[in-house]
């Protein structure tokens, strides 16, 4: 299907799903590309996956009710991840076990919840797997409303998350309130992770969180543009994604996530200061990014050239 | 009034006695080693010090008040592995990050932090290197963004923790030299180590510490044998106290 096809689906009256989806399918990208940078600079990428199980029991609880999947979600996510900041305030076990605790006991209950519900079977795959039909127009609004107001809490909070990322000792030396900052953070990608579930399905909101950010520290060693790249990165793949779900009639969270990922590998290859093919190319024409063979002179640290404030 | 004023120190770690009765004075314009084996309490007592950890008994002033955490004009520098050094995050942004608590709630840093950041880098002499990415520095240049991070906030007093673990020696020596200076300016600093040939080189004051501390004075006057065996809990006939005597 060519692009223009793929435009007067996205106008034609009777596919009105259609440009939901993908307006859904953006702003949840967008605003797991942001988040995702702190996801992936802090190693937490196991408590993305930990959420994105942990909201299947509530979004299980709201088909049952026939409440709001995205509420439920976020609902069961927001406990989990409390819980998991909780328990792992005991050292005895490590955060990763718990994580792994809560992980799979969210979602075996959300198994068995689901379970007790006539017709299930088709609703699950929806929920594992994501759909683009189906999502009602108030959705769009609970989407478009939490993106902003997730993206407004980054903007806020952003020097703060960046420092307990740095060095969590220095941040409680400061003062910071390094446990609500932490929990303030999982509740965050919590609700990136709910917003993205309708589109893309539980097993696979990871890579929304994850790929885009990745791909963007491989491209830069600077954060701000890093929180511009990933969310460019992001919103690209789901477009790209969605057109080519639509064309060849894959299922959209699949193809969404492979887009992500084929702009990961690339970039692995050939980004331009660490990628693979880069780095190569670069030695065999002889150029290094620093001089590397002459030491750099050694700094007269006792006497300050300039006596400033700071140290008087 | 003195700049750091310890009296009875007790602190248990998960239910185990780690400080005890520790008293222990710092004043301005003083370089103090403090000096002990692998769990002697020496990051505990920083941690104290900070108000970062539940004290059982005794009291910690700095300059004369309660330590509070954010609020006393204390400057941090951590050990080296407690920082993210894979983050992408330029020198002087790292600088910045020391601020960060002072600042507030939803402010950016303004003319009078980057003045602070820029006053902090020209004295660990790291401007040239501002926007370098924090993970292509070496050894050194790291120990000295962390203390340029601390000197951010214009501290009256330093605690450093291991400075020297891991660095070669001229990169010790060049960082001795400006904990020297910086007591110099009017700095109180405490540092532990268990590097002793850098502690003896740049200390004016040792301070042995196992759990208790063992022995408070200048270098010369701790060559007594029986100190060190008792603080580091070694023989006689240990290399240590070779070099106790050699120095």
């Amino acid at each position: 299907m060519s692009i223009t096809d793929f435009l007067a689906d996205l106008l034609n009256p009777d596919l009105a799903f259609l440009p939901k989806a993908l307006a859904i399918a953006i702003m949840s990208s967008i605003v797991c590309g942001v988040v995702g940078c702190y996801v992936v600079l802090r190693g937490m990428a196991f408590i993305g996956d930990a959420v994105a199980h942990a909201v299947f029991p509530g979004i299980a609880v709201a088909f049952v009710l026939q409440g709001s999947l995205v509420l439920g979600g976020a609902v069961a996510g927001v406990a989990t991840a409390l819980l998991i900041a909780i328990f792992a305030q005991n050292r005895r076990v490590k955060e990763d076990s718990i994580i792994g605790v809560f992980l799979v006991g969210a979602f075996a209950l959300g198994i068995v919840i689901i379970s007790q519900a006539p017709g299930y079977a088709g609703s699950l795959q929806q929920f594992l797997f994501g759909s683009i039909t189906g999502i009602p127009d108030r959705d769009l609004y609970v989407v478009g409303g939490a993106g902003l107001v997730i993206l407004g809490l980054v903007l806020a909070l952003h020097k703060e998350f960046v420092a307990v990322c740095l060095d969590r000792e220095m941040s409680r030396a400061m003062g910071l309130p390094v446990f609500w900052l932490d929990i303030v953070l999982y509740v965050l990608v919590t609700l990136a992770v709910v917003i993205s579930l309708q589109t893309i399905g539980t097993i696979l909101v990871l890579a929304l969180l994850i790929t885009p950010a990745a791909a963007a520290r491989l491209l830069t060693d600077r954060l701000g543009v890093m929180m511009l790249l990933a969310p460019m990165i992001g919103g690209t793949s789901a477009t790209v994604g969605l057109y080519l779900s639509w064309s060849y009639d894959t299922p959209v969270g699949g193809t969404i996530v492979l887009v992500a990922t084929t702009v990961f590998l690339t970039a692995w290859l050939l980004a331009p200061r660490h990628g693979l093919l880069t780095k190569r190319w670069r030695r065999a024409s002889g150029q290094e990014p620093h001089d590397l063979t002459r030491p750099p002179p050694l700094p007269d640290l006792a006497h300050p050239q300039d006596p400033s404030p700071a140290v008087r | 009034m003195r700049a750091l004023d310890i009296e009875g120190l007790d602190v248990d770690l998960g239910g185990r006695p780690v400080l005890r009765d520790i008293d222990l004075t710092l004043d301005r314009g003083q370089l103090v080693g403090l000096l002990g084996p692998n769990g002697a309490g020496k990051t505990t007592l920083l941690r104290a010090i900070l108000a970062l950890t539940r004290t059982r008994a005794g009291r910690v002033l700095v300059e004369g008040k309660p330590s509070r955490p954010g609020r006393s004009g204390i400057g941090y520098v951590p050990q080296r592995h407690e920082f993210t050094w894979d983050f992408p995050i330029s020198v002087e942004q790292a600088a910045m990050s020391g601020r960060t608590g002072r600042m507030g709630l939803l402010r950016r840093p303004g003319v009078t932090d980057w003045r602070a950041v820029g006053d902090a880098l020209d004295r660990v002499q790291l401007t040239e290197l501002r926007r370098r990415p924090v993970g292509e520095l070496s050894g050194g240049q790291r120990q000295r963004v962390l203390v340029a991070r601390a000197l951010a906030l214009a501290p009256r007093i330093l605690l450093l923790d291991e400075p020297f673990t891991g660095l070669d020696m001229p990169t010790q020596e060049l960082l001795g030299q400006l904990f020297t200076s910086l007591a110099a300016e009017d700095h109180a600093v405490l540092m532990t180590t268990h590097d002793l040939v850098a502690a003896v080189d740049t200390c004016t004051r040792l301070v042995l510490l196992n759990g208790r501390i063992i022995a408070d004075g200048h270098p010369a006057d701790l060559q007594d044998a029986e100190l060190w065996t008792r603080t580091f809990g070694v023989s006689e006939t240990s290399p240590l106290l070779k070099l106790v005597r050699a120095t």
